[in-house]
C-alpha cells in the first residue's frame, strides 16, 4: 500500500511538473539564479582564500646566525623550532648559500660584487626561514626565540638578529586583514542564504498560491495531506535538479573563460581546475542546498492552504 | 444519519447566516434545500463539508460530532461524502479520468479497482469518450458531469450538490437532476441546494425552505415556495 502511494506521489509530481511547465519554468529560473549565486559566492570565497594563502606563504620569520655560529649550533636550534606546534616549515640557508643567493641578486653589479671580493671572506651568517601554519602565531614563535626563553639555550650567542620584530607591523596589519575578512564574509554569506531564502520561498508560495483552489477541493474529495503535499514536494526536488545541472552546465564554460581572463591576476590560481577538482563536492552542496530550499519552501506554503 | 442541534453561525463581522437550526435527514432521502441568495443554504453545507465551524450547536454524521473530528477521522468523514460544486473545482492540470481517479486514489483504492471503475462511472455520466480531455476542452454540464462521477466514484454515503444545475442550460440541468436522482434511487442519500423551482418540483421530494438564516418550511413531499 505504501509503495502505491509513493508511486502515485511520484507520479502526480512528474505530471504537475511537466504540464504546469510555465510555473515549472519560473520556479527554476529562480533556483537557477540563487544557486549560480551560490556558486559564485563558493568560487570567489576559494580565490579569495588561495590570494590569502599566497600572501601568508610570502610571510616569513627569519632568524639570523652570526659568522662564527657553529653548523651544531644552527641544526641544534632548527631541530628545536621544528618541534614547535604553530611551526609549519623550517628552511635552513647555510653561509654559502647566502653568499651564492646574494652574488646571484647583484649579478650586474659590479661595484658591490667588487667590495665583496675586496672583503676576503664571507661576510654572510646562516639563517633559518620559518613560516608558521597560521599568521597569527609568528609572534608566539618570535617569542620562544627571545633570550631567555629556553629555546636557544646556550646557542643565544649565536643568533645576530631575528627580523620578526621588523615585521610586526606588517603581520599585525595582515591578521587584522584575515579576521575582518572571515567576519564580514561570515555575515555576507548569512545574509546571503537568507535573501535567497526568501527569494525562493516567495517564488514557491506564488507558484503554490495558484493551487490554493485545488488544495482545497483536494482535502475535500478526501485526500490525506501527505497525499497533497507528496506531489509538491516531489516537483521542488524537480526544480532543484534541474536548475542544479543548468547551473553545473553554465558555469563549466564560464570558469574556462575566467580562468583565462584571469590566470596571471590571480597568481596562477586556476579557477577552471579548481571548479573541475570541486565538481561533485559543489554539485552535491547545490543539489542538496536547493533541494532543501525548495522543498521546505514548498511544504510551508502548502500548509498554509490545508487547514480546511 | 445527518443532524443539526440548534446550530447557528455568526461571523466575526456580526453577520449572524444560521439562526438556531435543527434538522435531521435520514439514509437514502432525497432533500431539496431551496432559499434566497443570502438564506443559508451554503452555510449550512460548508457546516456539513467541515469547511465553516458552527458558532453554537453541534453537527453530527450518525454518532459523530463532525467538528471535533480531527486529521484521519476527519479524513475519513470526508471520504463518505461526495460533493458537486455550482462551479465544478474539477483539478485543471488533470484530465476527466484523472479528475475522478484522483478521489479513488486519495482513498487509497487498487489501481486494478481504478482501472475498472473509472471508465464504468464515466460511461454512467455518459462521458467515456471524452475520459482523456481536460476540464478546459469539456462544456460546462461535462464539467458538472465529471464532478458527479468524481463525487460517486468511492460510492459515498451522501452526496452533496450545492447548486449543481446553477451555471448549466436547461438541457443539461435536467441530464444533472436526472443523474441525481439515479444515484439516490440506488440508496445514496442526496442533499440538493438550489434556486431552480423546476427541479424541486419535478422531484416531488423533502423540501426544506430556508430564509434569513432559519427553517421556514420542511414538506415530506414539497413544491418550491417562497
Amino acid at each position: 500500500m505504501k509503495k502505491t502511494l509513493w508511486r502515485r506521489i511520484i507520479m502526480a509530481g512528474l505530471r504537475g511538473f511537466y504540464r504546469n511547465r510555465t510555473v515549472s519554468l519560473s520556479s527554476i529560473f529562480i533556483l537557477t539564479i540563487t544557486l549560480s549565486i551560490v556558486t559564485s559566492f563558493y568560487l570567489s570565497r576559494a580565490i579569495f582564500d588561495y590570494t590569502l594563502d599566497q600572501i601568508r606563504e610570502k610571510v616569513d620569520v627569519r632568524v639570523y646566525f652570526t659568522v662564527d655560529a657553529t653548523p651544531e649550533q644552527v641544526t641544534d636550534i632548527e631541530a628545536k623550532l621544528r618541534g614547535l606546534t604553530q611551526v609549519k616549515t623550517v628552511t635552513y640557508t647555510s653561509k654559502e648559500a647566502a653568499l651564492e643567493e646574494f652574488k646571484k641578486k647583484h649579478e650586474g653589479d659590479q661595484l658591490t660584487l667588487q667590495a665583496l671580493d675586496e672583503l676576503g671572506s664571507n661576510p654572510f651568517g646562516a639563517s633559518l626561514s620559518i613560516v608558521a601554519k597560521d599568521t597569527s602565531q609568528y609572534e608566539a614563535v618570535a617569542q620562544q626565540l627571545s633570550v631567555g626563553s629556553g629555546l636557544l639555550g646556550d646557542a643565544a650567542g649565536a643568533v645576530d638578529k631575528i627580523n620578526y620584530y621588523q615585521l610586526k607591523d606588517s603581520i599585525d596589519k595582515l591578521n587584522n586583514i584575515i579576521g575582518w575578512t572571515n567576519t564580514v564574509g561570515f555575515w555576507l554569506s548569512m545574509l546571503f542564504i537568507l535573501m535567497s531564502c526568501m527569494i525562493v520561498y516567495n517564488t514557491i508560495r506564488l507558484a503554490i498560491f495558484v493551487y490554493r483552489d485545488e488544495i482545497a477541493v483536494m482535502k475535500l474529495v478526501g485526500a490525506s495531506n501527505m497525499f497533497i503535499r507528496g506531489p509538491f514536494v516531489v516537483e521542488a526536488i524537480l526544480y532543484a535538479l534541474t536548475a542544479t545541472i543548468i547551473v553545473l552546465a553554465l558555469f563549466f564554460p564560464a570558469t574556462v573563460w575566467l580562468t583565462k581572463k584571469t590566470v596571471f591576476f590571480f597568481e596562477g590560481m586556476n579557477i577552471h581546475s579548481y571548479y573541475t577538482s570541486h565538481f561533485f563536492e559543489l554539485a552535491a552542496m547545490l543539489l542538496i542546498s536547493g533541494t532543501l530550499l525548495a522543498v521546505v519552501s514548498s511544504l510551508l506554503a502548502v500548509r498554509k492552504y490545508l487547514k480546511v | 444519519m445527518l443532524y443539526f442541534d440548534r446550530v447557528s453561525k455568526e461571523y466575526d463581522n456580526g453577520n449572524k447566516v444560521l439562526d438556531t437550526i435543527s434538522l435531521t435527514i435520514h439514509k437514502g432521502e432525497l432533500v431539496s434545500v431551496v432559499g434566497h441568495s443570502g438564506a443559508g443554504k451554503t452555510t449550512l453545507i460548508k457546516l456539513l463539508l467541515a469547511e465553516e465551524h458552527p458558532t453554537e450547536g453541534v453537527v453530527s454524521f450518525n454518532s459523530d460530532d463532525i467538528h471535533n473530528l480531527r486529521g484521519n477521522d476527519m479524513t475519513n468523514y470526508r471520504r463518505k461524502i461526495g460533493v458537486v460544486f455550482q462551479d465544478f473545482r474539477l483539478i485543471p492540470n488533470k484530465t476527466a479520468y484523472e479528475n475522478v481517479a484522483f478521489a479513488m486514489e486519495a482513498a487509497g483504492k487498487h489501481d486494478d479497482d481504478i482501472r475498472e471503475d473509472v471508465p464504468h462511472v464515466m460511461d454512467l455520466v455518459d462521458l467515456k469518450d471524452k475520459m482523456s480531455h481536460f476540464p478546459h476542452q469539456l462544456s460546462g454540464g461535462e464539467q458538472q458531469r465529471v464532478a458527479i462521477a468524481r463525487a460517486i466514484i468511492n460510492r459515498p454515503e451522501i452526496i452533496i450538490a450545492d447548486e449543481p444545475t446553477g451555471n448549466l442550460d436547461p438541457l443539461n440541468t435536467y441530464d444533472i437532476v436526472q443523474i441525481l436522482k439515479k444515484i439516490n434511487d440506488l440508496g445514496t442519500t442526496v442533499i440538493l441546494t438550489t434556486h431552480n423551482k423546476g427541479i424541486v418540483d419535478n422531484l416531488g421530494r423533502r423540501v426544506i425552505t430556508m430564509e434569513d438564516g432559519r427553517i421556514t418550511r420542511d414538506q415530506k413531499s414539497g413544491k418550491f415556495t417562497m
